[in-house]
Order: structure tokens, then sequence, then C-alpha cells
């Protein structure tokens, strides 16, 4: 199980943040070539990423490349880029349908194949934006077995909605289909960004929100965000020693070679095992929560 | 790889370079190297640069690069940038940005 609750979003034409983001450790760094950069600055950052996914500093982090569409003038470039200098997922923007996903399934093939990179290793990631991305969640979310998680991003599908940020509301909707068509496909889930860096409550309070709808994580834009959200996602130390318990009793049960597991009198099942081995893959990354 | 017209790359903040680029008039390569840590890493940069350039097989050109401190990840990629900008490239050769 990969852990993915904070994926750290970097401008790509920013040498400086290219150079120093390892060091704040967040599960997955995403260089990002779309709406960060100025369409003059396309092809520089297009470089700057393409050699900063080969810095051995990113060896230990799960590395994210926003391209652009593949239909405007950058998106193939991008992917060039970034296929060849080894990024571990892609992340296509506005992903509308499955079809989105299966062109970007076929290039990455082609090139994979043309730089002599092992087939399926360059994972997919779809950024659901509009309310016709929502609508084909579950169609886009099974649509390549590269697929290794669906994001909503929150700016682009409030003005498809003819609304704006508020309270959560607006984004109601559109976090439980991604979500439940993440779940379905037996994929990772990622919130949208907090924009205001500022707000520490206000960031805390949404991301109790989504840890308790079952979000894998949440795309940040600022690395003050990461600690918060680590901290938030850690289990409490009652949740690690249950863990525990279950750990052990499905291992007594295997080594009895009972089919059974039962903790306390009650049967435990293996979503229960699951969800305590997540638990404390947590811990171990964050801690417990104080 | 020739360069046609001026172009420049980078910027000047902290961590980053700027690469200008421009055409030879007499066919020559030359590169003028300045930066804030030259006495600790000033041939490491231009060993960088002049294996950057070889790869581009950049033969002719005035190359000026002010350095603040780049690692050599953004080194190479401003100096692919400039050049690739003032020639003009529209085909990008991986194999050789590598």
């Amino acid at each position: 199980m990969t852990l993915r609750r904070s994926m750290l979003f970097l401008p790509g034409a920013n040498a400086a943040m290219l150079s120093t983001a390892f060091v704040y450790k967040p599960d997955s760094i995403m260089f990002d070539l779309e709406d960060a950069v100025s369409l003059r600055e396309k092809d520089s950052a297009r470089l700057l990423v393409f050699h900063a996914l080969q810095n051995p500093a990113y060896r230990e982090i799960e590395t994210v490349v926003r391209i652009n569409p593949l239909h405007t003038p950058f998106g193939m470039q991008d992917l060039e880029a970034a296929v060849r200098a080894g990024v571990d997922v892609i992340r296509l923007p506005k992903t509308d349908s499955a079809a989105d996903v299966q062109q970007l399934e076929a290039e990455v093939a082609r090139i994979e194949k043309a730089c002599g990179r092992e087939a399926g290793s360059t994972r997919l990631m779809a950024a659901i934006e509009s309310a016709s991305g929502v609508i084909n969640a579950v169609s886009i979310a099974t649509a390549s077995p590269r697929l290794i998680g669906i994001a909503l991003a929150g700016f682009d599908y409030v003005m498809d909605m003819q609304t704006e940020r508020g309270d959560g509301t607006e984004l109601f909707y559109a976090r439980c289909a991604v979500l439940h068509a993440a779940r379905a496909a037996g994929i990772d889930a990622f919130d949208v960004v907090y924009p205001d860096v500022n707000d520490e409550a206000g960031f805390l309070k949404e991301v109790e929100l989504i840890r308790r709808l079952g979000f894998n994580g949440k795309s940040l834009i600022n690395p003050r965000q990461i600690e918060l959200l680590h901290q938030a996602y850690a289990p409490s130390a009652e949740d690690v020693d249950y863990a525990r318990r279950v750990i052990a009793a499905a291992e007594a049960a295997e080594k009895a070679g009972l089919g059974v597991i039962a903790l306390n009198g009650k049967m435990i099942d293996a979503p229960i095992v699951n969800h305590a081995r997540r638990t404390l893959q947590r811990a171990e990354a964050s801690g417990i929560r104080h | 790889m020739k360069i046609i017209k001026p172009a420049l790359a980078g910027t000047l903040e902290s961590s980053d370079l700027q690469v200008k680029v421009a055409p030879s008039p007499d066919d020559t390569l030359e590169v003028v190297l300045s930066s804030e840590v030259i006495k600790q890493f000033g041939q490491q940069i231009r060993r960088v640069v002049d294996d950057t350039l070889a790869r581009l097989e950049v033969k002719a050109g005035l190359i000026i690069i002010e350095d603040k401190g780049a690692l050599d990840c953004a080194i190479r990629a401003r100096v692919q940038a400039a050049v690739l900008r003032g020639a003009a490239c529209e085909h990008i050769d991986w194999e050789k940005l590598s």
C-alpha cells in the first residue's frame, strides 16, 4: 500500500523550489507544467522538470507531473519529457471521459517503447475538473490498469458549475462521486487544494471532512500544509492499539490454520484487517495524533 | 545545433541561473561564466555547461551565464532552453538532452 496523503504542487518553472522541495517530505511531489507555468515558459519549465526528475534526491519520493492537455501544443512534449525522465505518475488535467485516459495510455505506451522504459511502469492519474468529468467518474476511474488514482480539482469544477468555493457544500456531490468511483475501481482518491495557506483552522476543518469521507489525501500548494495534513491523518493511540491487536489475531488465526479470525469474541473479516494495516502504516509514517 | 538568433532562459533568482546565447560573428564558441560560488564550484559548473553544449553539438556562439547557486540539473535545463530557443529548434531529440 503506497501512502498518498499529501501531494505537493510545485510550479515547473521555479528552479529554486524544484531544487529543494524533497526536503519537505510530502508523500508525492507534483511538478506542474500546466496552470502554474506561463505560455512563454512552457519549454524551459519542461526542461527543468525533465532534469529535476533525474535528480537522485527525488528517488525516495513518488514523483508526479501534471502535463498540459494533449490537445494543446504542449501536452505531447510534456509527456515525452516526463516519461523519458522516469516519472512515476502522469497527472492528466481536465479529464472528461474514459477516452481521454485511453488516449494518454496509448501515448505513454508508445513513449515507453521508444525510450526503452519498462512497459507499464508509468502510472497515471486523472484530474476531474468539470461536471462531465464528475458524471463520467466511474468510467474514468476504470479506464486503464495504469491508473493509481483520480483527483477532484476544485477551481475549474466550481467554475463549470457556475458557482464559487465556499464552505464545501458546492463540492459535496463531486467529492462523493469521485470518491465512490475511486473506491469502486480500487484506486486512490485525492481532494482539492485548500487555497488560503494562512487559514490553518479552515484547512484543518476541510482535512477532517475529507478524511472522514474517505479520501486518501489532498493536493497541497504550500509545504506548511504537509505536517498539518499528516498529523490530521495520523491515527490515535487507541486506533493503533486496536490495529495491533487485529493484526496479532489475524496472524494467530493464520498460524493455527483457522479461516475465521476472532478478537474479544467478535469476528474480524478481511476489510478490518486491511484497515488495521493502513492504520499501522499511517502511524509509522506520521506517528500518533496528538 | 546552430545558434541563429539571440535568446535567453532562466532567471536571476537564488538557486537559478540566467543563460544568454547569441550567434558568433567569427564562428567560435565562447562561454562567459559568472557565479556567486565560482571559487567553490566554478570548475564543476563549467564542466556541466561544456558537457551540455557538446551533447547539443553547439560548435559556435557566445554563451553568457550568470549563476545564482543553481544545481547541476537546473544548469543543464537552462543552457538547453537558451540554446534550443537560439537555434529556433522545433524538434527535440530527448536522447541528447538526458
